[in-house]
């Protein structure tokens, strides 16, 4: 089961190879990360996607815990988080396909960054799931170059992660 | 007052309470050795190769409870004390080790002597740190020491840049030490011990299994009440001999590979299995399917990964062992009807026990004329003070140690469970010899391990550390030699030490004394001579080549799926 576990850590070096150690010593997946600072400049969030039955989620969020430099581990199974990610999406665009690659972004409220004559490239923000559909329609036009940040997540409501 | 970052280093061993530092000293470690001049309080003890300092560091504080520091230099130093840092971090054993490292400006830069040790020890280190500015020195030693001690103990690196060492800097030791993401939970819940109280006054068959948290947590008082309010059977790890009397009728030994026969029965039959600072080594399962098939099982740990890592638990309660038995031991108490029905309740389980072991005794086949090895161990114990402390190495001799020793006090058996590092019995001896210089330390030692580290004969000399080094010598690598026996149609393949070695001209050169027993009627005498000889001794033991250590559970069977001796 895909599970995304939002990790506040000190704002340290090494500490990210820490976290990433942990997994691969231990044979976890990691489907994707984002790390950056937050707003208290000694905290660094960072956001992984991973996958494994509830036992495996009970020790990857235990391990974690169990790092020094780990400030808090939120595990958002379901509702209670929204995600997004950003892509940038250059696709091939020429002749007709130009007004139909233009009219996907419309439909997904995405944004034209970048213009050439054979060329477009977009920016969409959105869940996973909606990068995911953006994807499969612009697919057949000629995908030339794709990058994901993998989603970022937070919690549903107005307390923050201190509660 | 200013100092210079080599000086608040020892500064800070000294305010934590250090008097003994194993260290090797090389390019980038020269200021803290020049500092050391300075601090005649603190004894510094030169290991003749860092891997031995990092085990005597080891030795030291799994004997005497305190933290052990090493200290060793950048580059091959560094990287030679990995062995030592991964063999305390599997046992859980509290080390605060030290590198050099090269001056800050040419980190990266493959200056000569430089290794990205914090790389390397981040997976075997419970914490590391890299010193970057002398202002952090001190809360770095704070943080380490703390964190080396307390929840689950473990090794804590850190790495001080040359620079580091000469830049000065007004030196303040923290008072305390806050770490928003380290609050290791001491108590048990309340209501969880109340839970285990009534499964465990619930049981029938029941087992407390108790592995080496206990004595970590130096909860065996504890653990030895709480057995004894219930009368119930204790079983022990490798790790956790000595928390538990080996001489009290509850005790069931070891269990596991090479436990009892009545240990790995009751635990397969047992019908509540009360886990205790031990954490389901697959050495202590076998076939995880078939381990304690019919049981409840109650897992007291004061690290929650090591629950529910290997095997189902239905009652996890996280915390300091000592804490949690102590409570557990009260609601017990309280409770002297539910304890009494108890008693009545456990008694066909308790007859059970006994007649499995009468029916299969911890035993082997005595001989004539060659020495037993089994024999010899019974004999050391036989012989030895009753708080003499025992450090092994790892393979036969490990096995037959836990098998036929009996401990009966803590601290005293120190060997390499998790990791299985040999060459650790020599220097953890040693280690150990230093943290108490009045008392008993031996030694026991297969050939083979025993010359992984016998470099540390020297320091045992030259520091006047009087180990006693029992070397059980059959020629072979035999754990190793007895598996190709079992599995792999005796081909002995690299597991023959061809050299014979002479063991009493070899401690000769090192200016100690040696003795060797080739027959059964020359063992004691050799250890009463060995005993009796001031200094470190070396005792070679010729013993019966292809003695196994039996019972045995084959790697990957169930526990009830033993080989017996015959």
């Amino acid at each position: 089961m895909r599970h995304t576990i939002t990790v506040l850590v000190e704002n340290e070096f090494g500490v990210l190879s820490r976290v990433v150690g942990l997994f691969s010593g231990r044979g976890f997946n990691i489907d994707s990360l984002s790390v950056a600072p937050t707003h208290e400049e000694s905290i660094s969030r960072m956001t992984i996607v991973t996958r494994g039955d509830d036992q495996i989620l009970e020790q990857i969020t235990k391990h974690l815990n169990k790092l020094i430099d780990v400030i808090k581990v939120i595990d958002f199974t379901d509702e209670s988080a929204i995600e997004r990610e950003l892509a940038l999406i250059k696709v091939t665009a020429e002749d007709a396909d130009r007004a139909e690659v233009l009219r996907i972004v419309d439909i997904f409220r995405a944004n034209v960054i970048d213009v050439t004559p054979r060329s477009y490239t977009i920016e969409a923000t959105g869940s996973p799931s909606k990068i995911d559909a953006i994807l499969e329609l612009l697919r057949p036009l000629g995908l030339k170059e794709l990058v994901r940040t993998g989603p970022v997540a937070i919690g549903r409501g107005a307390k923050g992660w201190k509660g | 007052m200013k100092l210079a970052g080599a000086r608040i280093l020892l500064e800070c061993l000294k305010l934590e309470g250090v008097d003994t530092v194993f260290g090797y000293p090389g390019g980038t470690v020269i200021n803290i050795y020049d500092e050391l001049y300075s601090f005649p309080d603190i004894r510094h003890i030169l290991p003749r190769h860092e891997q031995a300092g990092v085990h005597a560091a080891d030795g030291y504080a799994r004997a005497s409870g305190k933290v052990g520091v090493a200290i060793a230099t950048s580059g091959p130093g560094a990287t030679n004390t990995v062995t030592g840092i991964a063999t305390a971090y599997m046992d859980s054993i509290p080390l605060v080790v030290i590198t050099g490292q090269v001056p800050t400006a040419l980190i990266g830069n493959d200056a000569f002597q430089e290794v990205d040790i914090i790389g390397i020890t981040r997976p075997c280190t419970k914490h590391n740190f890299l010193v970057k500015n002398v202002k952090d020195l001190a809360g770095i030693v704070k943080k380490a020491f703390y964190i080396a001690r307390t929840g689950r103990p473990g090794p804590v690196l850190i790495d001080l840049p040359k620079d580091v060492q000469v830049a000065v800097t007004e030196f303040k030791y923290p008072d305390k030490v806050d770490l928003r993401g380290y609050k290791p939970t001491v108590e048990g819940h309340p209501r969880q011990i109340e839970k285990a109280a009534s499964m465990i006054l619930a049981a029938r068959k029941p087992v407390i299994y108790v592995g080496g948290g206990v004595v970590i947590a130096n909860a065996s008082d504890e653990l030895r009440e709480m057995a004894d309010t219930l009368q119930a059977p204790v079983t022990t790890t490798l790790m956790g001999l000595g928390s538990f009397p080996e001489d009290s009728p509850n005790s069931l030994g070891l269990l596991g590979m090479h436990g009892t026969y009545y240990a790995n029965m009751a635990v397969t039959e047992c019908d509540l299995l009360v886990a205790v600072g031990a954490r389901f080594d697959d050495r202590v399962t076998g076939k995880i399917p078939a381990f304690a098939p019919h049981a409840k099982i109650i897992h007291m740990d004061v690290d929650p990964t090591s629950i529910r890592k290997n095997v189902r638990v239905d009652l996890p309660i996280v915390g300091d062992v000592k804490d949690i038995l102590a409570r557990l031991g009260k609601v017990l108490e309280g409770n002297r009807d539910g304890v009494k029905s108890f008693h009545k309740n456990i008694k066909p389980w308790r007859t059970q026990i006994d007649d499995w072991k009468a029916k299969h005794p911890m035993g082997y086949k005595e001989s004539s004329q060659a020495i037993k090895p089994q024999a010899v161990i019974r004999k050391l114990r036989e012989i030895s003070e009753p708080d003499a402390i025992i450090a092994t190495d790892v393979g036969q001799h490990q096995m037959w140690t836990a098998q036929f020793f009996g401990f009966t006090r803590p601290r005293t058996l120190l060997s390499s469970g998790g990791l299985g590092t040999m060459g650790y019995g020599l220097p953890a001896a040693m280690g150990a010899q230093a943290a108490f210089p009045e008392r008993q330390v031996i030694a026991v030692c297969g050939d083979g391990g025993f010359q992984m580290n016998l470099q540390e004969l020297a320091t045992l000399v030259q520091n006047r550390l009087p180990v006693k080094i029992c070397v059980m010598n059959n020629n072979y690598l035999g754990m190793v030699r007895q598996w190709q026996e079992l599995f792999f149609e005796r081909r002995y393949s690299q597991t023959v030490m061809e050299l014979p070695i002479d063991f009493v001209k070899l401690a000769e050169a090192f200016g100690a004394a040696g003795f060797t027993a080739s027959k059964p009627e020359e063992v004691e005498e050799t250890i009463r001579r060995g005993f009796a000889t001031p200094g470190p001794v070396i005792m070679e033991f010729k013993i019966a080549r292809e003695e196994k250590v039996l019972p045995m559970v084959p790697a990957g069977a169930s526990l009830n799926e033993m080989v017996l001796a015959s």
